[in-house]
């Protein structure tokens, strides 16, 4: 036997036992006791278009994150100057990047020009100018500064949409970023899409703010009240009907404690009523502000509000000190489940907006596997019979290199880790087609050689050889678009891009090596007088 | 066996017939295109943004009635597909006047409300917003001309200018066919028909790469020989091989639009266009092109 033969058979032998240990993990529903160690692992991952799931993309506002930012130091300045006793008319943030203070006279106005540089180095202040007797002073975050805060915001994001994810408990789940204020979440199989959407989505920025008892908020609007205070509804679902009903509320816009200073948060059942509330646990700084916040607003009502709802507005009946307290409100196990899930893994930097979300229903998923595999059956049927009646041994041999294309594509994309979707296997379907062609090609040319009056082996080297070119050019020009739709597909398409380009590259060496060593065997003894092809 | 045997068809000669043919369906394909990108065409919402929900219902349900029960509820522009094996009702809606994120449950709630006997399930549902529209419509429209170029610098590589000259108006003629076909038969065009677009602008040429190499060979054999003749000769030649390699990825895409699923039915429709089309180009676009090119080029040297 000659050397080149032995060497390519080893390898086609070794590429099928590659293949098969790949993909034994996706074949066999179990794997046994003894396979560990270096024993592949790995699955042929089903994309979401067939086992169900949902696909978002968010996009987080990240201008929200400066501005809160930006209205969070307003306020701390405004409490430093009190402690301090550095009068001022208004400190408020204006536009989307300065905080303008008002005082009242030059002396004041350098007090806190250098409590700003010392507090706030970062941050950049602007001439004071004369503003009918008072002293207007602005205070800007330059547009670097906004851009690292809004990066961070975008890596928080992540890191709160993981933990919701992780502790609401879905299997395999991608969380990652893209571009520069997008995040990509992908939940496979997620039963309920519509719950997990809301708990991901949601702000969940906890809030205890006073109410101001003294308005009228039945009849107040927005812009009779206060400057300081602000019009919120509480939101009541009446169990028996469902029916939601808002009471109007008016609270002071300064939030007294705000859910960072939460430790904990479990849902609980209330004994008496048989009603769910979530318990919570504020750590120390939380706890001591929460006690002297109870003790100073006896007697007054204290609204608890998440992202602008308030879930209820209970009266303090007495200083309350340990740090723990109880959300209440009207919802249900799954309402509560899901506030303590947010609570706990802390609120969002800043809101984020679902600007794709693609949800497939398992029962799709299991239609399209079912359909792509009786597509699939019908080409390879189709082509096998077509090759076997056309090319007669020949074209059995083109088949059997057809099935070599596919075992190694699978065992490669096990291999890889890849995802299957849809459009994927359709690649597969499409290849069965096409990897006969190089087959096609080369038996075209050994008919037109031995119409020469080659012998058979002479007939199926220059056969070989020279539709080499052909195949390799006809190759390449596929791949080249398959790897720009591989750039820049996203989802199926890629599925899609990544079959088709690695079976395409599998193809060269199934059909012109693994066919040719067939036919090297047969005329290896130079007896052979015809060849059926 | 052979399908067909040894042939003389002057392919050249027909150049006038195949290019005023070829000609037309270009420019249906660019009238497609126009209003793809005014957004005439039966746009994806991939592309144009929007909502689509596809339920399967538990008894048959009449488009009119669904339609109407959508129009009651301010979801007019509502557009109502019906998939004919298991009461199936795919809804489109684009832009609407409800906000993106409820119009998925807005449907529900109608269907829910308005339909009470016949219960249904979400099979599947997508919401895009028009800022991820935007963006894909962009990147598509680069991977078109990255994946033109790319293919046209490969030919010109291998080959020589006229040659990838020849395959890449070849291939632009297959892409605007498939677009010319999805626009007269009001197909929708989305992402999965961009792949198989590009696919077919690959694979399309395989055939012209056959027929090009064997008029390579033939002409240095023949160095003498008018070009229609060795063009005429050269594509004879091949012309069973250029057949049989297309007929086979033919029957593997029609097993996939008649088994593969109403979700890569239209895909796999572009598909078996773009093949048919893709083997009729190599033969009457790519060679006369490149025929009419060689010919007048020897001419000048003589």
């Amino acid at each position: 036997m000659s050397k080149g033969l032995t060497w390519r058979i080893s390898l086609i032998v070794l590429f099928l036992l590659f293949s098969a240990l790949y993909l034994t993990p996706t074949l066999v529903g179990k794997l046994p006791s003894w396979w560990k160690g270096i024993l592949p692992k790995d699955k042929i991952h089903l994309g979401l278009d067939l086992q169900g799931g949902s696909h978002l993309v968010m996009e987080v506002e990240t201008q929200k994150a400066v501005e809160g930012s930006l209205d969070l130091i307003a306020t701390d300045l405004e409490d430093s100057l009190n402690a301090q006793s550095t009068r001022f008319k208004r400190i408020v943030r204006i536009g989307a990047d300065r905080v303008q203070l008002v005082l009242y006279d030059k002396v004041s106005a350098e007090t806190v020009q250098k409590f700003v540089k010392k507090k706030y180095p970062e941050l950049e202040i602007l001439p004071s100018f004369d503003e009918g007797g008072f002293v207007n002073l602005q205070i800007r975050m330059n547009e670097k500064e906004a851009e690292s805060r809004k990066d961070r915001a975008v890596a928080q994001a992540l890191e709160t949409i993981r933990n919701r994810i992780d502790q609401f408990g879905v299997s395999e789940p991608i969380i990652q970023r893209e571009g520069i204020n997008h995040i990509v979440v992908q939940l496979p199989g997620i039963k309920d899409p519509k719950r997990a959407i809301e708990l991901i989505g949601k702000t969940a920025r906890l809030e205890f703010k006073l109410v101001d008892e003294n308005i009228n908020a039945a009849a107040a609007t927005p812009s009779s009240i206060p400057e300081d205070e602000e019009l919120l509804a509480e939101k009541k679902v009446d169990a028996a009907t469902g029916a939601v009903t808002e009471i109007p509320l008016v609270v002071k816009k300064k939030a007294m404690i705000t859910g960072e200073l939460l430790t904990d948060a479990q849902v609980r059942i209330d004994s008496q009523f048989n009603q769910p509330y979530v318990a919570i646990e504020f750590n120390s700084t939380g706890a001591k502000l929460f006690d002297q916040v109870t003790a100073a607003n006896v007697g007054k009502r204290f609204a608890i509000v998440l992202d602008n709802t308030i879930y209820s507005a209970p009266v303090i009946r007495e200083r309350i000190s340990g740090g723990s307290a109880q959300i209440t409100g009207s919802f249900t196990d799954k309402d509560a489940a899901d506030l303590s899930i947010v609570l706990r893994a802390g609120s969002l930097p800043a809101p984020v907006k679902i600007i794709q979300n693609v949800t497939v229903g398992p029962s799709l998923g299991q239609d399209s596997i079912h359909k792509g595999l009786l597509a699939g059956l019908v080409g390879v049927v189709l082509v096998v019979v077509f090759m076997a009646i056309y090319y007669k041994l020949s074209g059995l041999l083109a088949n059997m290199g057809m099935v070599l294309n596919v075992i190694f594509l699978m065992g490669a994309l096990a291999a890889l880790g890849a995802t299957l979707t849809l459009p994927g296997i359709a690649a597969i379907v499409l290849l069965i087609g096409m990897s006969v062609d190089s087959n096609v090609l080369v038996f075209e040319r050994i008919r037109e050689e031995l119409r020469l009056g080659k012998t058979p082996k002479a007939g199926v080297d220059a056969g070989y050889d020279k539709a080499f070119l052909t195949i390799m050019d006809s190759h390449v020009t596929t791949l080249i678009t398959a790897a720009v739709l591989f750039q820049f597909g996203t989802g199926p398409v890629k599925g899609f891009a990544v079959s088709l380009s690695l079976g395409i590259i599998i193809n060269l060496f199934t059909s012109l090596v693994a066919t040719k060593v067939v036919f090297d065997l047969v005329l290896r003894r130079s007896k052979v007088k015809r060849i059926s092809i | 066996m052979e399908l067909i045997g040894k042939t003389t068809i002057d392919f050249i000669g027909k150049r006038n017939i195949s290019f005023v043919i070829s000609s037309i369906i270009a420019l249906i394909g660019i009238i497609g295109i126009i209003q793809i990108a005014r957004g005439a065409a039966n746009m994806g919402i991939d592309f144009s943004g929007g909502t689509a929900l596809q339920l399967k219902f538990s008894q048959p349900i009449l488009l009119e009635q669904a339609r109407e029960a959508l129009a009651r509820h301010n979801l007019k522009e509502a557009n109502l597909q019906e998939i004919k094996d298991g009461n199936k009702l795919l809804i489109k809606v684009g832009k609407a006047n409800i906000a993106m994120g409820k119009v998925a449950d807005t449907i529900e709630e109608v269907f829910k409300k308005e339909l009470p006997g016949n219960s249904f399930v979400v099979e599947s549902s997508t919401e895009i917003g028009p800022s991820i529209g935007d963006k894909l419509r962009k990147d598509t429209l680069i991977a078109v001309a990255i994946s033109m170029l790319g293919i046209i610098l490969y030919i010109a590589w291998r080959f020589d200018i006229k040659f990838g000259v020849g395959a890449a108006v070849a291939t632009l003629h297959d892409v605007l066919a498939m677009f010319a076909v999805f626009f007269v038969c009001s197909k929708e065009v989305n992402l999965l028909f961009i792949t198989a677009v590009l696919t077919i602008a690959g694979y399309s040429l395989t055939d012209t790469v056959v027929v090009f190499d064997r008029i390579r060979e033939n002409m240095h054999k023949d160095l003498k020989g008018a070009m229609q003749t060795i063009f005429n000769k050269s594509i004879n030649e091949v012309l069973s091989r250029t057949i049989v390699t297309s007929l086979t990825a033919f029957l593997a895409a029609l097993s996939l639009f008649f088994f593969g699923g109403e979700v890569i039915h239209d895909f796999a429709f572009a598909l078996v266009i773009g093949i048919a089309v893709g083997t009729y180009s190599s033969v009457f676009v790519a060679s006369p092109i490149v025929a009419l090119w060689e010919g007048k080029a020897v001419k000048a040297k003589a």
